[in-house]
């Protein structure tokens, strides 16, 4: 059987490479959404802080012989220290400002970071291989999948629950949200609030690392490894909706999923179709697909 | 007093020093130089994306022909000068610098110049100020069709010859049906026809061809369509972080066992990044290795001392084309740029770096180039000992039959 | 009020002559190239400085317009000037569709907007036929103005680059000091009241919005019409970061603070690697050397700096001391 032109076996295996690309982008939009939906900070970081993900993965390994399932910890870990670091020192000046400076100052990070790694380790990238545990592929029948992909679908989807769960469900999530809405009035119940700004940017710092960590076997370690995603994971929060945890987890799935459908009926057009559904969406639902505009 | 007369007379040593060896040189009877120094400018990315192939490595080269040539020449060498910039592949920086330098730092030669955007402009301006463009960083064949000019030689390889080297073996050797995985942009595109031409001349097939975006981050779902095309043969018409990532995901989805990858645009640094466990086997054209002979194997060491990794064919290139063009002022007696493109374009060149090599008529530098296979893990000796060479393609076959060249200077 | 008047007009005049004389003293190419910068610098200084909006795709008018540009030239044989309007019309056109679906937004949303809509240009750039893809847009002749001025000569382009420069900056001063720039100031500060007052304020957006994608596309063609060749670079979203990077270092709503940024930059641009030089040489510091290599680096520290410290760039603070010290 076959759909405009395509073998259905065919169209099983696509859509289940989208499935596994949709849940990676969920993933990495997690933390932006994080970020940006609970402290209004335009983090253009994002991108570069992935890729010192895994670069901290490639070290773990080459240096210290750190292995991928310690570095799925101590790598987020890490980053996460180094983006609370930042924010204390130079996003916290920023808040009582238009967010274009937040943008302006991440942006120029992103190029001292992209740069700083560039020099050090050259632009054709390192290699860092599929853990053992992890090799070898499954054959699925309509297709064989490499059983680590299978395995970043579980932790992205894992991870973004998680996420979303502690966001949405609990104490702490709420103290969060309300002391986003409301700083002072969290403030005057006992609460710090910039502590609690503080660790909620490392923590969605953290997970653009862990992102990081996940990718490292399967693309290229190298310095631009962030630029290239990092206007895509920007499309998708904007068009899950900036405010909304559960609207970029599912844009992202979504997001896979028609990449997936576009590489196969029209290739060429694959990396633009993500910038024409967030023009559309934009349009017609300005705050994104489950936004609240603020 | 006596520290007044000291000064006077160190000023004078210090002032007559350059006068008499001008004097010495004019005696000599050295080339006429305008303005009487040789100044070489490499122009390449440093920054960029493209950093690792040419970048400082380049300018190291040139450095290194330019004290190798004076060594040879025993001090009576003419004053020789380089400078190098980075064009941070952007065509306007590049012509800009490229024009800054010839008007204003009477630059002769201009080198590497990687980026064929930032090539074509800097051959037209070459071409517009009388001097030399000997690039041997950039792919397009243009330079010597459409954009040849008298002024430019295009020095280490192309997308034909690339394509030519790695389609004809594969297809020789056996590997009859091929699927493409295109990047969709001119190059991958010229890449790809130029291959699928050579293949189907051959006696082959292609049975597909998929075009990615440039710089797609996944090829998971590009690959799988290649495997259900049961192609024997999976030509990468693609580059740089491109290719490492397809081949890497080729790698992972298992596609390597049942079918061989053809690199039509590698190099040894891309190969260095991905490591021999998920590169073994490949089979890729290049222009040259550092292990191929005696002499390689001297320069690539002592490049390797400084740099800490081994040349790509691009700055081997370099070193070769700054030799070249040296020894041509030296044999026409002026750095006058007709004089010496029509000396070079006599020379025989037999280096470290090419081998039969000469600059025909269209400024396209033809010299062996070499099929190679990537080891595996256990055939490795040594650090950079990555490829097996398969085959020498001669300097004959390997390039775009002069006749077909669609270069206005060559006579028909 | 007159006094400060007569000053300023002084000043401007003092500056004209300082142009005038440029290019017997600096290289005529690098002076055009920053003048076409300071220029598209102006432009997008109309909308983010004057009307508050942030567009991430400005690179797409600098970009189109010098193809336009590039193909009307090289390939229908046109004389400059009309080469020149052709591109200029072709970045309004372009700066209306893209405005007009970008200015009912606000905020990150708009820029957003401009960024999607710009990566799209890109990648029909990179595809389409006439752009010649990676390889750019070559051989684009100077041709002879007005029918017997030959531009080929640098010092006769220069000048001509420089009237063109003069009267782009005239016109966006005189949209600024005019009833129509103080309503765009009005939006800026507080968009409510302005409509509330009964301004049709997404008018006002969507015309400041492509005057500013005229006169980019001006800068351009301009660009073209000096280097020769068109690339996919000046379509590419570094250079929209880049143009950010100009009008903030010089100063974000003041008038002169592009024209300052977008020299700066470019001489950064060209000049770094000298520049390191220099500062090993003095300091005796060997790192210095390899900024060379790293402009990224340098351009991303200035970025930093300027929005910590330094956020009304450079005129701005010199602007800010200046009426200090008066007061």
């Amino acid at each position: 059987m076959e759909i405009f032109g395509v073998p259905l076996q065919a169209m099983y295996g696509q859509l289940l490479l989208g499935l596994v690309n949709g849940s990676f982008y969920a993933m990495l939009s997690l933390g932006l959404a994080v970020i940006f939906g609970l402290l209004n900070i335009i983090n253009f970081t994002h991108g570069a802080v992935y890729m010192l993900g895994a670069y901290a993965a490639y070290i773990g390994m080459s240096a210290f012989g750190i292995g991928y399932w310690p570095a799925l910890i101590l790598a987020p870990l890490a980053v996460g220290i180094f983006g609370m670091v930042i924010e204390r020192t130079m996003l916290r000046r920023l808040y009582k400002l238009d967010h274009l400076y937040g943008l302006l100052l991440t942006f120029g990070l992103t190029l001292m970071l992209e740069g700083l790694v560039r020099s050090v380790y050259g632009v054709s990238g390192q290699p860092y291989a599929v853990p053992d545990a992890l090799r070898g592929a499954t054959d699925v029948g309509f297709m064989t999948l490499p059983n680590y992909r299978a395995w970043v679908v579980v932790a992205s989807l894992a991870v973004c629950l998680m996420t979303w769960y502690v966001i949405e469900r609990t104490k702490l999530g709420a103290y969060l949200r309300a002391g986003t809405e409301n700083p002072k009035l969290v403030q005057a119940f006992g609460i710090n609030v910039p502590l609690m700004v503080t660790l909620t940017y490392g923590f969605g710092v953290a997970l653009a690392a862990f992102a990081g960590v996940l990718a490292a076997p399967i693309i290229q370690v190298n310095p631009l490894m962030g630029s290239n995603l990092i206007i895509i994971v920007f499309a998708v929060v904007v068009i899950g909706g900036m405010g909304s945890i559960l609207g970029s987890i599912l844009t992202g799935l979504g997001l896979g999923i028609i990449e997936g459908l576009t590489k196969v009926y029209y290739p060429e057009a694959s990396s633009t179709v993500v910038f024409v559904i967030m023009a559309i969406v934009l349009m017609v639902r300005p705050a994104g697909l489950f936004g609240r505009e603020k | 007093m006596k520290r007044k007369l000291i000064a006077v007379l160190v000023g004078m040593a210090l002032a007559a020093a350059p006068l008499t060896s001008a004097f010495a040189q004019a005696k000599a009877g050295g080339p006429k130089l305008s303005d009487g120094v040789v100044r070489i400018g490499v122009l390449t990315d440093m920054s960029g994306l493209y950093s690792d192939l040419g970048g400082a490595g380049s300018a190291l080269a040139a450095k290194m022909a330019i004290d190798d040539f004076k060594a040879a020449e025993k001090g009576k060498a003419f004053p020789i000068e380089l400078v190098s910039a980075d064009h941070q592949n952007k065509a306007d920086v590049g012509a800009q610098k490229a024009r800054e330098w010839y008007d204003t730092q009477g630059v002769d030669m201009i080198t590497d110049a990687l980026n064929s955007a930032v090539a074509l402009s800097v051959a037209k301006l070459t071409a517009e100020k009388k001097r030399i463009l000997i690039d041997t960083g950039a792919a397009s064949t243009r330079l010597t069709n459409e954009d040849c000019s008298p002024y430019t030689v295009h020095y280490v390889y192309d997308t034909y010859s690339l394509a030519n080297g790695t389609g004809n073996a594969i297809v020789k050797g056996g590997g009859k049906t091929w699927f493409f995985l295109t990047a969709d942009y001119a190059f991958g595109h010229s890449l790809e026809s130029d291959t699928a031409n050579v293949v189907k001349v051959g006696g082959g097939q292609v049975l597909g061809a998929v075009r990615h975006p440039l710089n797609a981050s996944d090829f998971s779902s590009f690959l799988l369509q290649a495997q259900t095309s049961k192609a024997q043969v999976v030509g990468l018409a693609n580059a740089g972080g491109d290719t490492i990532n397809s081949i890497k995901a080729a790698n992972e989805f298992g596609l390597t066992k049942t079918q061989s990858l053809a690199g039509l645009l590698v190099f040894i640094t891309d190969i260095h990044s991905l490591g021999l466990q998920v590169a073994q086997g490949m089979m890729l054209t290049d222009g040259w290795y550092w292990d191929q002979n005696d002499d390689s194997r001297k320069f690539g060491k002592r490049y390797f001392e400084q740099m800490k990794k081994m040349p790509s064919m691009n700055q081997a290139g370099v070193y070769s084309a700054v030799t070249t063009y040296l020894k041509a002022i030296q044999a026409a007696g002026t750095d006058d740029a007709d004089a010496v493109m029509a000396q070079m374009k006599k020379m025989k060149i037999n280096d470290m770096f090419a081998k039969n090599g000469y600059i025909r008529a269209d400024g396209r530098m033809v010299h062996d180039m070499y099929l190679m296979q990537v080891k595996k893990p256990s055939e490795s000796k040594y650090p950079w000992d990555y490829f097996t060479v398969k085959a020498t393609i001669p300097a004959a076959e390997a390039f775009l039959p002069l006749a077909q060249s669609k270069c206005s200077l060559v006579k028909k | 009020m007159s006094g400060s008047g007569k000053m300023s007009a002084i000043g401007y005049a003092f500056l004209v002559v300082l142009g005038l004389a440029a290019p017997l003293v600096l290289y005529p190419i690098f002076l055009m190239q920053a003048l076409c910068f300071a220029l598209f610098a102006c432009a997008f200084n109309l909308l983010i400085g004057y009307t508050g909006l942030l567009s991430f795709g400005h690179a797409a008018f600098l970009g189109m317009a010098g193809y336009a540009m590039g193909v009307a030239v090289k390939w229908w044989g046109l004389p400059p000037e009309i080469g020149l309007l052709v591109g200029t019309a072709a970045a309004a056109l372009l700066g209306y569709l893209i405005g007009s679906l970008a200015i009912r937004r606000q905020g990150i949303y708009f820029a957003m907007i401009t960024l999607a809509l710009a990566q799209m240009l890109y990648f029909f750039c990179l595809q389409a036929k006439f752009t010649g893809g990676e390889d750019g847009l070559q051989g684009v002749p100077r041709g002879h103005l007005l029918g017997f001025i030959n531009l080929e000569n640098d010092l006769t382009l220069y000048y001509f680059v420089f009237a063109i420069f003069v009267l782009g900056f005239c016109i966006i001063h005189r949209a600024i000091d005019s009833p129509f720039g103080q309503v765009l100031t009005a939006i800026r500060e507080n968009e409510p009241r302005a409509l509330s007052l009964g301004y049709d304020v997404d008018k006002y957006k969507l015309l400041a919005f492509v005057l500013s994608a005229a006169l980019s596309g001006l800068a351009g063609s301009t660009k073209t019409l000096v280097l020769g060749f068109e690339t996919l670079t000046d379509v590419h979203w570094h250079m929209s970061g880049e143009v950010v990077l100009m009008t903030l270092l010089g100063g974000m709503g003041t008038v002169l603070g592009p024209v300052v940024g977008a020299f700066i930059v470019k001489t950064l641009e060209n000049r770094i690697g000298e520049f390191g030089q220099l500062l090993a040489n003095q300091t005796g510091v060997e790192w210095f050397r390899t900024i060379g290599d790293s402009v990224t680096i340098v351009t991303g520290l200035i970025f930093v700096i300027c929005v910590l410290a330094f956020r009304r760039g450079i005129v701005g603070e010199l602007i800010a001391l200046f009426r200090k010290q008066r007061a």
